[in-house]
This record gives C-alpha cells, structure tokens and sequence, in this order.
C-alpha cells in the first residue's frame, strides 16, 4: 500500500475492508471491497484541490524520471557530466529508444530516500544540471535526435557558490537553446514544474503535462511569503495562482494534458509510464513530418505569441 | 547633465530618497550615511559624491541620463497588463492593484522602450521600472520587451535594456513564467539579424530577469553595488543557513566571477555604451543580409 495524504485518510478503513477480504478469502468479497476503494479514489482523485495537487505532485511515491525511462523506454544510457565543472545529479540524461526511435531523454530527478534527496539535491539543479542539459541537447540536434525532457523539481538551487557560476545564466542559455534545437522537442511536466528551473529545459514544440502535475512561476510557499510575508498560506496562493494542468490546459500555456492512473501516477508506475510513453510517441510522430523550418517558425510563434495584456 | 530633469518635465518623479527630508533639501546616502544637498543629485546623476552609492532611479530618468537630448521617443504604452486570471483573494485584488503600480510608477507597466540616439548613433533602448510590481515580468511587460526586440530587428538599430526586477508576477502565475521564453524567443530574431544586444543590469536584477533576457546580452553590463543573481539575498541565506557578506551577489563579485563584462559607474555609460555601438555596428554589414537570415562571419 502506498502511503496516504491527509485527504485520503477516508481510504483507510476501506483499505482494511480489502485486507480482511483477502485475509478470509472468498473471490466476491475481495472484488467489491477492491471496487469500493477503486470508487473511492476515483471520487477523491476527481476533485482535487490545486493544493492537494502539490502534495499528489510532490508524492514521495510518485514515479520520477528515471521510473519513466525504466517502464516507457529501453536501452537508456545515461551521460553524465557539463565539461566544465561537474556532474550535477538532479538532472539526468541521455539516449534511449522509445518505440524503436532514438530520442534524448533529458529530466529532473528527485531520490526516492534521504540519502539519494542529498545526492541529487532533492531534484534542485545547479548551474551544472543546466549546462549538461544543454550539452545533451546539442548532442541530439547534432545526431537528428528528438528531444524529450521531464520535468518535475521545486526550483534551481539557490546557494552563493550557485550565482558564482552562473545559475542565472546557466538556466537563460539552456531556454535559449531549447527553443533554437533543430530537433523536435516534447515536454513532459510530471510531477513539480518549479519555476525557471523547470521551464529551463521545458520550452518545447509540445508541453505535456501529467492530470496530477503542477507547473508554477514560483513554489506556493514562496509565493506566499512574497504576495503577503506569510508561508503559511500556500494553500491560498495555489488555488489563485492557476498551476493544475487543468487550468493551463484552459489558458493554451500546455497543450495536453496525460491522464493518471485512478488515485494517482504514484499508484501504478508502469501504467503511468506506458501512458507517458505512448502520448510523447504521438507528439513525435506529427512533428516529425513537418519540414524543420516550419517547426521552428510554429515554436518561435507559440512562445512569442503568448498574449494575456490588453492594448 | 544638470539641467536633464527641467528638459524633460514629463519625466520629472520626485524621486523617493527625498521623502521625509526637511524642506527636502537633503538626502541621507543609505550606504555612508552622508548628508547629500538634494539640489546636487540632479547634477551627480544621482550617486553620492562620497562613497558613490547609485541612488535608485524611474526609467525614464535612466533613458534621459543615458541617450542624447531629447532623443527618446517612446513606443507602445498602450500595453497594459490585464489580470488573466482573475487575482483574488480576500488581501489582494490584482485589477485594483494594478491602478496603484501605475500611479506609483508614472507608468503604464514595469517596462518602458522607444528609440533614442546614443552619440549620435540610432538605438532601441528600453527599461525596468522597478516601482511598478517590483519591475515584475508579467505578460504586458514580457511583450513590451519583445516589442523592443523586434522593433530593433524592423529598425536594424542595436538594442540597449536596463534590466531590473526579481522576474515573476506571482499575480500572472506561469504566464508570467513564460515571458521569459518570450522575450528569449524574440532575442534569438535579434541574434539572427546581426544586431546586437547590450543589457545593463542595475539593482536589483534577479530570477526570471537574470534567467532569461538580461543574462543573455552580447556584451553585460552592471552598475557598480548592483545586486545580480539568481535569488535574492534572503533566499540565498536561507538556502545556505548563514549570513551573506555585504559584496557578494554584487555587480563587482559577479565580474569577479566572470559573469558579467563590464561594471560602469553611471556618468561613464553613456560613453561607454557609444562606443560598444559604434564597434558592433560598424561591422555589421546588414544591407546584404535579409531580416531573419542568420549573421555570417
Ligand atoms: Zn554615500
């Protein structure tokens, strides 16, 4: 069983239900008490807050990038290192196959314990991740190669010896690049998009986003204690600040959104990815018939045309 | 350079340093402490004659310090921001607020641009106004930087920003995450013309500003004590869990560290940025190279 949040606690009794009716057998009773925790999560799941959201986005469960690359692609090989100063663990990437194609595979990636949290630094990059990515992304152009990127970090990380080396610059390059790659390009924000730090390998021909999945311009706490010096009301700054993928979906800021496996991605990793895997598929296979120019004209139009002021 | 504010009254703020002075003829320097006669900021371009603490000043008042006399004709100020998702909540209501930034300000948004000349050298030129939400990027601005961008591109001039503020407007969420895409997006039409980019960075300059276009200037410029970066001071202590010495995250620190070319005082940059156009300029060899055709070396 997968650890509950606070709004699941009404799944903790029906939980015990299915427990008892596996425990005393009997086909029947393990069907309907299976149904009324499946219909039970699918209520929950239908009508989350963007608050809830975060704690679903931020799930110490839910799949990461390498999760997907293990369940929706094969013969990943990961790269390491920028060529400049070190390797940065909270971005990983490299070449794998996705349904026979070659694509770079470029993500965030959180640890799943303590100890791995500190090795990749809880999925904050320095301006090491960033510049790796960006070697990664030439590598792909260079070789024809889509790119793919996941994204899912609370932010850049935010140290002293980060602006001695360029966070700034790091993260403005990489979006620069990005939106210059000769290449396809599909985004896939699955779990936290935070920030500059996300939309620093997210700008691409098709942003996608996971049903559960938040993308903000900072994190609700910060933007909290930033709009009215008070943390404490993150809940109030995630529900005005539109970051459900529901809400960009309305406003065109992503184009699609992937649907989730009933009570979450972090219920099912292998539904999930293959859900995943089968929507970047789609992408690639209508961008790839465009002629590069055109992509890169229609690229250049949905970031520059991106209105919302009055005149 | 005395007379600058009295050519242009439209431009004229009284700036906020002077408030709760006596009869605001002085002005304490928040760096030394000095006593300042108000009078004498106008001629010192506001920077205190001890310790040469650069005073904050509106974007108009940079653009008039910095272009020739009465070159500076502006563009675009019917872009204004229009609240697209309804920013409510019981402390803040974003529409209402907007009105204030812009009273505040004298603006009608946290970005102004026009053309201008710069010893006699036609130029884009554009600034933060910080006054307004903090020189926050929200879509109005992102497009008014774009615009400035590509009115430079349309043009053929080279491009002059001073850029400021923290990036986000909480207020505009991811839409206002995305101008910095924008603005990256209409910078690389500007690359592609061959025309150049001199971004100069004043304090504070910081998150999605630093993170996208400002960073990204052919050649960078910072004024002296400028705080540059990607977070701000207090994140910084707080990721790091001890105090931050007084220089670091500076304009001076960040040259030290190799992030930035150039850091000139105030009353130097008008020579200084006339010189950077007329040797990025003079070898552009734009009539053969149509709009959008990339630069050959
Ligand atoms: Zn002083």
């Amino acid at each position: 069983m997968v650890s509950l949040l606070e709004f699941e606690t009404t799944l903790r009794p029906l939980e015990s239900e299915l427990e008892e009716a596996r425990r005393v057998g009997g086909n029947g009773h393990v069907d309907s008490a299976q149904e009324r925790l499946t219909d039970q999560l699918r209520r929950i799941y239908s009508d989350l807050t963007p608050w809830q959201k975060v704690q679903v986005a931020r799930h110490r469960e839910r799949p990461y990038t390498l999760d997907y690359l293990q369940w929706g692609f094969t013969d990943f090989v990961e790269l390491h290192g920028d060529r400049s100063f070190a390797e940065d663990r909270a971005i990983i990437g490299g070449p794998a196959l996705l349904n026979g194609r070659s694509v770079m595979v470029i993500g965030h990636q959180k640890g799943r314990d303590t100890r791995e949290n500190i090795s990749r630094n809880f999925g904050m990059p320095h301006p090491e991740g960033y510049r790796k990515a960006e070697r990664l992304m030439r590598q792909a152009e260079h070789f024809g190669m889509p790119v793919v990127t996941m994204v899912d970090t609370p932010g850049a990380n935010a140290g002293l010896s980060d602006e001695e080396r360029g966070q700034a610059e790091a993260i403005a390059s990489s979006i620069a690049t990005m939106l210059a790659l000769r290449v396809p390009t599909v985004a896939v924000v699955i779990g936290e998009g935070g920030s500059g730090g996300a939309l620093a390998i997210a700008v691409a021909d098709r942003i996608l986003m996971l049903e559960h999945a938040v993308f903000t311009v900072a994190s609700p706490e910060a933007a909290a204690s930033i709009l009215w010096r008070d943390a404490g009301k993150a809940s109030e700054a995630a529900n005005n600040m539109r970051i459900t993928a529901q809400d960009l979906k309305y406003f065109g800021l992503v184009d699609d959104i992937i649907p989730e496996p009933v009570g979450g991605a972090h219920r099912d990793h292998a539904a999930a990815a293959s859900s995943v895997a089968s929507a970047i598929n789609s992408c690639l296979q209508g961008l790839s018939e465009l002629p590069i120019d055109e992509l890169l004209a229609a690229r250049y139009a949905k970031y520059r045309n991106i209105a919302f002021f009055s005149e | 350079m005395k007379e600058i504010f009295k050519r242009h009254p439209r431009y004229a703020h009284a700036p906020e340093a002077f408030e709760g002075m006596p009869d605001n003829l002085w002005v304490r320097c928040p760096q030394c402490r000095e006593l300042l006669y108000a009078k004498e900021q106008e001629s010192t371009l506001r920077v205190c004659s001890k310790c040469k603490y650069h005073f904050p000043v509106s974007a108009h008042e940079r653009i008039a310090m910095t272009v020739d006399e009465d070159s500076f004709r502006e563009y675009g100020q019917g872009v204004r921001a229009a609240d697209p998702l309804g920013f409510r909540s019981p402390s803040q209501n974003y529409s209402e607020k907007l009105t204030e930034y812009a009273q505040e300000a004298g603006t009608n948004e946290a970005f102004i641009y026009g053309t201008a000349r710069i010893e006699g050298q036609d130029v884009v030129i554009g600034a933060v106004e910080f006054k307004f939400c903090g020189g926050s990027m929200g879509a109005a601005a992102g497009e008014k930087i774009a615009r400035a961008m590509d009115l430079a591109v349309e043009k053929r001039y080279p491009l002059v920003i001073f850029a400021a503020g923290g990036g986000a407007r909480m207020q505009e969420g991811v839409i206002s995450l995305m101008q910095m895409a924008k603005t990256l997006a209409a910078l690389d039409r500007l690359r592609d013309a061959g025309l150049p980019f001199f971004s100069v960075m004043v304090d504070p300059c910081l998150g999605g500003t630093t993170a996208s276009y400002a960073m990204m200037g052919d050649v960078t410029i910072a004024e002296p004590g400028a705080y540059i970066g990607f977070a701000g001071k207090r994140v910084i202590e707080q990721t790091i869990r001890q105090k931050l010495p007084q220089n670091a995250a500076r304009a001076e620190f960040l040259q030290e560290h190799g992030m930035v070319d150039l850091v000139v005082p105030r009353a130097e940059l008008p020579a200084t940025l006339g010189r950077l156009v007329r040797l990025f300029v003079s070898c552009n060899r734009e009539e053969r190279r149509p709009v959008g055709e990339p630069a050959r070396v």
